[in-house]
């Protein structure tokens, strides 16, 4: 044993030696692949024969380096000046250990426990071993496994009659499968002969086994690895584990077919008659009782895997067609039509029994309007993941660095919501980077940390979601922005604008203060598009900026857009919804008060001024107008703006339908929906009516 | 012996017949094996073996192939010429240069092969997977 660990002495003293040069070499030369593979090998020797020797404190302290430089192998890290100078470090370390005549055992274990912890943190969390000590080597069993996919394979053993005269017994090697996982052995011994006929040196048995295992493929083969040249040995994969599963494992038919123990013309023969299958094949001698009974064990091992399966499943999801869902939510809708005019015949036969009914359905429908509404509520989370990869890129491309972080991916909103959320917080967040987050340096100067912040977060309020962007950037530039805004003519240049109307302007068509057009963004297109595709289901946007500080640029939505609460309101004769999410109240206005504005539409509203549009001028009504009309005083981005209408007949569940593409151009009027009594009102769009009516006032004025 | 080795086989420890030239090889095997819980017979080359199994149940041979006197596939023959050795697993310690060593020990009648320099629990698998 001395002479070996002296022989093991003198060639780790030479490895190192080689290794020293490599090391210094490299650093100059980082990326030389083959001094990288150099190392590589030389502290994998040390710790491959160190294992051997007896040295298990070296074998176990190279195990971490040798760790490290497989991962710069394949290109996951990059060699650095500390990396050299922490391997130079263990070489004197592995010097030292070897030098000890008992092994190391005295060596400096505590600086050794310095370097590995050094050479640790270089490995990625996922790629650390917590094992210390090295794995057995590749040509034997393989340990990897993958806990997620449970694969079944039928493994088919056909020892030849001569596999005794080397010493194999097969029953270890069946009794090793099972060590794999789940298993079935199945024995055939129709091939044994007349007892005269007999050797009894050969083997006659061979034997079919199901195996469902996380093992690989690998892993199988490696039990029969001696045994290869002498059996014949057949596996194949017959459930794949993570697949949806068809209804029903295949017929023992099939099963025996697809083996080849069967030919088809005999299958189709036996299948014409009547009895069980499986014996009908037995007592017509076309197969063994054993190859049936192993086809019967197939079949039920798999039943019984996909029988448990199932019931995981359906404890916990399923899925179903996207589309099946909105035919569902549309009959719902119908339904809850249905109902209003259910509700209004009813009430005009004034039939108690009737009514009675006529409420109890409402209530089911509302209930049931609900639950449909839930179920094509998906978690936002989905979007944001590849938001992740998108920040990396840009940050990579502009060289700055961001850290994203996500918060409230649980957060459930309507699945169409979602699909349109994309491009825009596309758009915001690109921003965010190209404009928000400053370089590094600069960053260092006006202390703050090297690395920005971009915080991507959802969450509930009311009958809205509210999903922001924070930046811990540079904030909005409010003096360029305001100076822009005057050259373009959206603001004159006396007027005195608070920081957050200033900030506004950045959400108006073609509006950009980069100095820069880079790539990425700022080519003027950008917010605007985001403002109009969130309005368009009925969202807003809402901007906050501190210079120096940040931005957060917040969206707020409607948790549906398939039925919504309204305010039903009479304009003349005509029918109107307003979606009562951001009504705030109603008040009256009378003759008396509008002559005493003088003509001005603004009205006082507990001592605040509230300015008013007047549906009858937007919709050119000619009729008579009613002697008190009402006010609908809404909120939007925390402005209060009324809508002057006729009448105010109350709430009402709106089921929204698309107006047909010839009113695709209308603006104000987001959609329709049917009354109880058949007639249509129209859904009016808040805010385009309060954009459109500012822009008239421009051109007045 | 036979009879012998059966009984031998269901109440006591497995024996193992480790055959090396190197001390440092015998010694490493010796401690693996032993920490497992089976008895261990060394000898240092094919001739060595063959003497030290008169008398003895051997269920398990491990077997270097380059040595003095009678080599690994000359051992492999010669026990297989043996009626009670005729089943019993042999594994030969081969280096992965010498693939048509491995062949010829496989012919002799070799049952597996471990290919050095191998780890301790790479040995245990292997006995494990020959014994049951």
């Amino acid at each position: 044993m001395d002479e070996n660990r002296q022989a093991y002495r003198e060639e780790v003293h030479e490895l190192l030696g080689d290794l020293e040069d490599a090391l210094i070499e490299l650093e100059q030369t980082p990326d030389e692949r083959d001094l990288i593979d150099r190392v590589f090998r030389a502290m994998h020797t040390i710790k491959g024969s160190g294992a051997m020797f007896g040295f298990e404190d070296i074998a176990a302290f190279t195990h971490t380096i040798e760790t490290v430089y497989d991962l710069i192998r394949e290109g996951i890290l990059g060699v650095t000046p500390e990396l050299i100078s922490l391997t130079l470090a263990s070489c004197d370390q592995i010097k030292a250990m070897v030098e000890e005549p008992q092994g190391g055992e005295s060596a400096d274990t505590s600086k050794a426990q310095e370097i590995t912890d050094a050479f640790k943190a270089m490995i990625p969390a996922e790629d650390e071993n917590p094992a210390m000590v090295p794995a057995p080597a590749d040509d034997l069993k393989k340990e990897i496994q993958d806990n997620t996919a449970q694969i079944t394979y039928r493994i088919r053993f056909r020892p030849h009659t001569d596999i005794f005269a080397n010493g194999t017994n097969p029953i270890p090697l069946l009794n090793e499968l099972k060590y794999l996982g789940d298993a079935h052995v199945i024995c055939h011994l129709n091939n044994l002969p007349e007892l005269t006929d007999m050797d009894p040196e050969a083997c006659y048995a061979n034997w079919d086994i199901i195996l469902t295992t996380n093992h690989d493929v690998n892993a199988i083969r490696d039990v029969f690895i001696f045994v290869e040249d002498l059996s014949d040995i057949d596996i194949t994969k017959i459930d794949e584990g993570s697949e949806i599963d068809q209804d029903d494992y295949k017929r023992i038919g099939e099963i025996l077919f697809e083996r080849g123990d069967i030919k088809l013309n005999d299958l189709e023969l036996m299948l014409n008659r009547q009895k069980r299958f499986g014996e009908i094949l037995i007592e017509s001698g076309k197969v063994n009782r054993s190859v049936v009974q192993s086809a019967l064990a197939e079949q039920e091992h798999v039943r019984n895997l996909r029988k448990k399966r199932m019931v995981q499943d359906t404890t916990t999801n399923i899925r179903v067609p996207s589309h099946k869902l909105d035919a569902m939510v549309n009959l719902v809708g119908e339904m809850v039509t249905m109902q209003a005019r259910l509700t209004q015949i009813a009430h005009q036969k004034n039939d108690p029994d009737l009514i009675l009914v006529s409420e109890e359905v409402e209530r089911l429908t509302a209930e049931l309007r609900d639950n449909a509404m839930g179920i094509r509520m998906l978690p936002i989370g989905t979007t944001f993941a590849k938001f992740k990869r998108m920040v990396r890129d840009l940050s990579t491309e502009l060289g700055k660095e961001v850290d994203f972080i996500t918060q409230g991916e649980e957060t459930e909103l309507d699945k169409t919501v979602i699909e349109k959320l994309g491009d825009p917080l596309v758009h915001i967040i690109r921003n965010s980077i190209d404009h928000g987050i400053e370089l590094p340096q600069k960053r260092k100067a006006a202390g703050k940390p090297p690395q920005g912040t971009i915080e991507l977060r959802a969450e509930h309020s009311g009958a809205n979601v509210l999903i922001s962007v924070h930046d811990d950037g540079a904030g909005l530039d409010t003096d360029a922005i305001f100076k822009k805004a005057v050259e373009k003519g959206l603001a004159s240049p006396d007027a005195s604008l608070t920081d957050k109307e200033i900030h506004e302007f950045i959400l108006a068509p073609g509006f950009s203060t980069a100095k820069n057009v880079s790539s990425v963004s700022g080519r003027g297109v950008g917010m605007d598009v985001v403002t109009s595709s969130i309005e368009s289901f009925g969202g807003s946007v809402e901007i906050r900026s501190v210079r120096g500080n940040g931005t957060t640029i917040t969206l707020k939505l409607p948790l549906t857009l398939a039925i919504i609460d309204g305010l039903l309101v009479t304009l003349g004769d005509d029918l109107y919804v307003i979606p009562l999410g951001s009504v705030v109240e109603c008040v009256e206005l009378t003759k008396k008060e509008r002559k005493r504005a003088h003509g001005r539409h603004v009205t006082k509203v507990r001592d605040d001024l509230v300015p008013y549009i007047y549906l009858r001028e937007v919709f050119s009504l000619g009729s008579p107008k009613p002697a008190i009309e009402q006010i609908v005083i809404t909120q939007i981005n925390e402005r209060r703006i009324g809508f002057v209408v006729d009448k105010v007949i109350g709430e009402y569940q709106t089921v929204i339908k698309n107006l047909g593409k010839l009113f695709k151009n209308i603006d104000g009027v987001s959609g329709a929906t049917i009354m109880g009594d058949g007639t249509v009102a129209l859904i009016l769009d808040i805010t385009r009516l309060i954009v459109h009516a500012e822009d008239e006032d421009c051109r007045i004025a | 012996m036979d009879i012998a080795c059966g009984i031998k086989e269901a109440v006591m420890a497995r024996n193992i017949l480790s055959v090396d030239d190197s001390a440092s090889i015998r010694q490493l095997v010796s401690f693996t094996l032993k920490k497992e819980g089976y008895e261990v017979i060394e000898a240092v080359d094919g001739k060595d073996a063959l003497a030290k199994i008169q008398g003895v149940c051997v269920d398990l041979v491990l077997t270097d192939l380059n040595m003095p006197n009678l080599d690994g596939i000359g051992l492999i023959k010669a026990l297989r010429a043996i009626s009670s050795y005729r089943f019993t697993p042999i594994v030969m310690l081969t280096t992965e240069s010498h693939t048509d060593k491995k062949e010829a020990g496989k012919q002799a009648g070799a049952t597996g092969w471990i290919v050095k320099p191998f780890k301790p629990e790479q040995l245990i698998s292997v006995v494990k997977r020959l014994l049951g």
